[in-house]
């Protein structure tokens, strides 16, 4: 579904981003683990155009969409939920959830879509008319998520939806991820809480300072004793 | 009590206007963090695209304003897209000098191709006059109000219930996130430019209505004042450069009316000191920190 072919990624003469190439098959949940400052976002934003490479390519089912605009992407089913959410704080959650929807024209599914996403986030419905900045931490995360989800997305980036929630919440929030990719969403999660990405995802790479350093499954990474010692906390 | 009442509504005639350009600081200010220097003398233009539309083309009230703001419309956008749209990503001040630079050109080229002197407006309103309860209101001054309240309610509906008043609103928060919503960040800001542009276009031609008279230069003092408008209301707020806009032609006209006229600028400004002592952000300013 989603392939990345040698990424090179610079702020001005940074390179934040040496030589990445990673695959998303269609329907999986694939993770990019790594520590601050790896490289995660730079890839999450490269994928979405927000950054622009200096090299590479980015395919969509095949399609070459390094030129696209950020908007274009979101045409062809790329859905980002940034880190740190950006949710719109002074709009109500219902108007966040709407501009999610910004490219659609279906009102009507766009109702049913919302009636959806209200039930998987009920609480987003108890809130739907109260300005989005003043929900709580996990409260926007769900916000931001039902807010991609609204442009009924292919391929769904998450980064770091668990930043910042407390235990209970993360779990509920990884149980949320499992689910929506089991209607069908291809998920690319970038996660700094190893242990929980790589317990729910099919594959996972390892970012390090920029550059690819392991792959292969969930399951074997988790496994792996370099993981455990850098990512898992284990000896 | 009468005199007072007379001038609060002369007052508010006048600030109608100069909420009409407050607007356009404003927005423009909301969404690219950039003091539209040139935003003043598009007001300008608009006040000599509406006198051309009255004098040569013979058109009536309405369809000048129509017209005129169409074409400050566009003319905001060329603006942006030429001027300020290759400086996007560059440092303020350069953008700022920018403008200033983008404000003497449109002031000279117009008084190349009109000369600088000052032309009477056509009439096109009636003279008519009435009285209500010892108040003198004059046709001018109810179309001026009218179509400034329409202009407003219109903009509200714009910037609340249209996708490109929502898009302009997601853009002014978080360009990133809105691009993430596919957003078009270029044509939302060309948008914005447009219709902050169409306001001062209609500000312009309610002037030289009002007034009665235009120049090249016309567009300084009021943009000046608009701007103090935007700021005094707290700048990238729009109800904001309402209120702003309001209550500074009314402080105007009541300086004038009892003081002296000659201090009446002096007053407008030392009310601008005092209120950015008392609350930086001005009135329904936000205390959010500065977007860099
Ligand atoms: N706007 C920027 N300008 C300059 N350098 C940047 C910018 N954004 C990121 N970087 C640098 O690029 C590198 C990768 O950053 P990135 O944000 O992608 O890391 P990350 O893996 O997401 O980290 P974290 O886990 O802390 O979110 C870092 O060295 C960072 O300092
Ligand atoms: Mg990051």
């Amino acid at each position: 579904m989603l392939e990345i072919k040698n990424l090179n990624v610079h702020y001005g003469v940074i390179q934040a981003l040496k030589n990445i190439s990673l695959t998303v098959n269609n329907g999986e949940i694939v993770t990019l683990i790594g520590a601050n400052g790896a490289g995660k976002t730079t890839t999450l934003r490269t994928i979405s155009g927000l950054n622009k490479p200096t090299s590479g390519e980015i395919l969509l089912e095949g399609k070459e969409i390094t030129s696209l605009s950020a908007p274009q992407r979101v045409k062809l089913g790329i859905s980002q939920v940034p880190e740190g959410r950006r949710i719109f704080p002074d709009m109500s959650v219902l108007e966040n959830l709407e501009l999610g929807a910004f490219l659609r024209n279906d009102k009507n599914n766009i109702k049913k879509d919302m009636e959806n996403i209200y039930q998987r986030f009920p609480i987003l419905s108890d809130r739907k008319r109260q300005t989005a900045g003043t929900l709580s931490g996990g409260e926007q995360q769900m916000l931001a998520m039902g807010r991609a989800l609204m442009s009924r997305p292919r391929i769904l980036l998450l980064d770091e939806p668990s930043m910042g929630l407390a235990p209970l919440l993360v779990r509920e929030i990884f149980e949320i991820i499992k689910d929506i990719n089991s209607t069908g969403t291809t998920i690319l999660l970038v996660e700094q809480n190893a242990s929980m990405a790589l317990a729910i995802a099919h594959r996972a790479y390892v970012i390090e300072t920029g550059t690819i350093v392991m792959s292969g499954t969930g399951e074997e990474l988790a496994k792996s004793d370099e993981i455990q010692k850098a990512y898992l906390g284990g000896e | 009590m009468e005199q007072f009442l007379q001038q609060v509504v002369n007052g508010i005639s006048l600030g109608s206007i100069y909420a009409l350009i407050a607007l356009g600081y404003t927005m423009v200010y909301g969404i690219i963090n950039l003091i539209n220097f040139a935003h003043g003398d598009v007001y300008m233009i608009g006040a000599y695209i509406g006198f051309a539309a009255i004098t040569y083309a013979k058109l009536g009230f309405f369809p000048a304003l129509v017209i005129t703001m169409i074409l400050c419309a566009i003319l905001g956008v060329v603006i942006e897209r030429v001027a300020y749209k290759p400086l996007r990503n560059s440092t303020r001040i350069a953008v700022l000098i920018t403008a200033i630079g983008v404000s003497l050109l449109l002031e000279y080229v117009m008084m190349f191709f009109v000369g600088a002197e000052v032309r009477s407006y056509p009439k096109v309103l009636s003279g008519e006059v009435f009285h209500l309860v010892g108040v003198v209101i004059n046709i001018q001054q109810i179309y001026i109000v009218v179509t400034a309240i329409a202009l407003m309610i219109l903009l509200q509906f714009i910037v609340h219930k249209t996708k490109i008043g929502k898009a302009m609103r997601a853009v002014s928060v978080d360009q990133d996130a809105a691009q993430l919503m596919g957003i078009k960040v270029d044509s939302t800001i060309s948008y914005t430019f447009a219709i902050g542009s169409a306001f001062a276009g209609a500000a312009g031609v309610l002037v030289g209505i009002y007034y009665n008279s235009i120049d090249p230069l016309m567009g300084i003092m009021p943009g000046l004042k608009a701007f103090i408008a935007a700021v005094f209301g707290g700048i990238g707020s729009i109800p904001g450069a309402m209120i702003g806009g309001l209550s500074i032609g009314i402080m105007e006209t009541l300086v004038s009316g009892y003081g002296n006229s000659m201090y009446r600028d002096a007053a407008v400004f030392a009310f601008l000191i005092i209120i950015l002592i008392l609350k930086p952000t001005g009135l329904l300013g936000k205390n959010t920190r500065e977007k860099v």
